[in-house]
């Protein structure tokens, strides 16, 4: 019974690629290793809540750890998860104490975000995410302004204008709007200057940055966002700009509309925290005082 | 930048959050405590700015993930219907399949 049912969840997770195999149906794992694997739950299937206490404890190099009562969480990659901040490492503990019966992945935006971060899938560099951030601005949402209707016409000006401005004052440079599908003219100067700015991240918070921008669909925005110009219901309802026009005239549908917004909302919340709790770290702030 | 949300008002609002998420019990987790000590701690302008920003972040990321679960579990969970159930509301009956189906673990 016991064999059958670690093969059953060997199938399940075989998709994740773990740091270690053992030949099968040979040796029986223990079962605290199963319940590290299972954590992570397929498409299809969720995992029930295996824990009563989720806590912090502070580990090797001032990095924070969670545990999940006795055991140390790992990301889906199998190392051992750590965050550089309490701060952040609260508010993932948090996202883990909240569950209910049942673990839902899809809410713990701030957990996933840190398991890309750790585990690094596609092995991007920060200098291949500051390439493709600069490129996102050749399509950036409030630089590709309609003609028609006037209603729309008028709201993109009234609403975007402004952001762009902003963005232009603050960073000294030149953007620009286009209406035709060509989009803006991107000055080479303009993209050195946040090239620039951009370098000062480090891959933390470029990772929270590239997910934001990914969210909201442009840079600027983001840029409004983390530069806490704008709040994160502001960029949302920019980013939205077109959909909640359409929303005003023809009405809103709950389980498409709202669903859309709460879900980036979210998203574009827990990213925008990421970013400034990695460009924080206590633990340096800690070493230096007791120096 | 227009604070619409005063810090009180951001502070109630995860202490509310959090009550919702966690019950009764709320003010012996660390994120409680946390968030207490981090609205008594900042006090100076450029600090309060920040703090309140990531205080109204956080808010907005703890509403608007129940929220968003909440219209989750109401229009795309599961039906309450059992598969039989709704083959039998237009008369038709599933086959038996001894071995179970191959998808099922």
């Amino acid at each position: 019974m016991m064999l059958r049912n670690i093969c059953r969840y060997q199938r399940q997770f075989g998709q994740v690629i773990w740091p270690f195999s053992f030949p099968q149906g040979q040796h029986v794992p223990s079962l605290s290793t199963h319940l590290q694997k299972a954590k992570y739950a397929s498409g299809t299937t969720e995992r029930k809540k295996f824990y009563e206490n989720v806590s912090i404890a502070q580990g090797e190099g001032g990095l924070f750890e969670i545990n999940l009562d006795k055991r140390k969480l790992k990301t889906p990659g199998g190392k051992l998860f750590t965050v550089p901040n309490e701060a952040l490492a609260i508010a993932v503990a948090t996202e883990w104490d909240a569950q209910k019966d049942t673990l839902k992945f899809y809410t713990m935006h701030l957990t996933t975000l840190c398991n890309t971060a750790l585990d690094n899938p596609t092995q991007r560099t920060k200098e291949q995410m500051i390439s493709a951030a600069l490129k996102f601005l050749e399509t950036d949402t409030i630089c590709y302004r309609v003609e028609e209707p006037p209603g729309l016409v008028e709201l993109q000006r009234n609403e975007w204008d402004p952001v762009m401005n902003w963005i232009e004052q603050r960073y000294n440079v030149v953007i620009g709007s286009s209406s035709n599908i060509m989009g803006p003219q991107i000055p080479e100067e303009t993209k050195e200057t946040f090239q620039q700015h951009l370098n000062s991240y480090n891959l933390w918070s470029m990772t929270g940055l590239e997910y934001v921008i990914t969210q909201l669909k442009s840079l600027v925005l983001s840029f409004g966002l983390i530069d806490r110009h704008l709040s994160v219901e502001q960029a949302v309802v920019l980013s939205r700009l077109e959909e909640e026009y359409q929303i005003q005239r023809w009405g809103n549908v709950e389980w498409v509309h709202d669903y859309d917004m709460y879900e980036l909302q979210a998203r574009t919340a827990a990213g925008a925290m990421f970013v400034h709790l990695s460009s924080e770290s206590t633990a340096v702030k800690r070493k230096i005082l007791h120096d | 930048m227009a604070a619409v949300t005063s810090p009180l008002r951001a502070c109630r609002g995860i202490l509310k959050e959090l009550r919702i998420a966690k019950g009764s019990d709320y003010r012996n987790t660390l994120v409680y405590k946390h968030v207490l000590e981090q609205f008594r701690r900042n006090q100076f302008c450029r600090a309060r700015m920040d703090a309140l920003h990531a205080a109204r972040t956080y808010l907005c990321l703890l509403t608007s993930t129940r929220m968003h679960l909440r219209l989750h579990e109401r229009y795309h969970g599961r039906g309450d219907r059992a598969l039989e159930e709704v083959a039998g509301l237009v008369g038709l009956r599933l086959p038996t399949q001894p071995g179970g189906k191959g998808w099922e673990t």
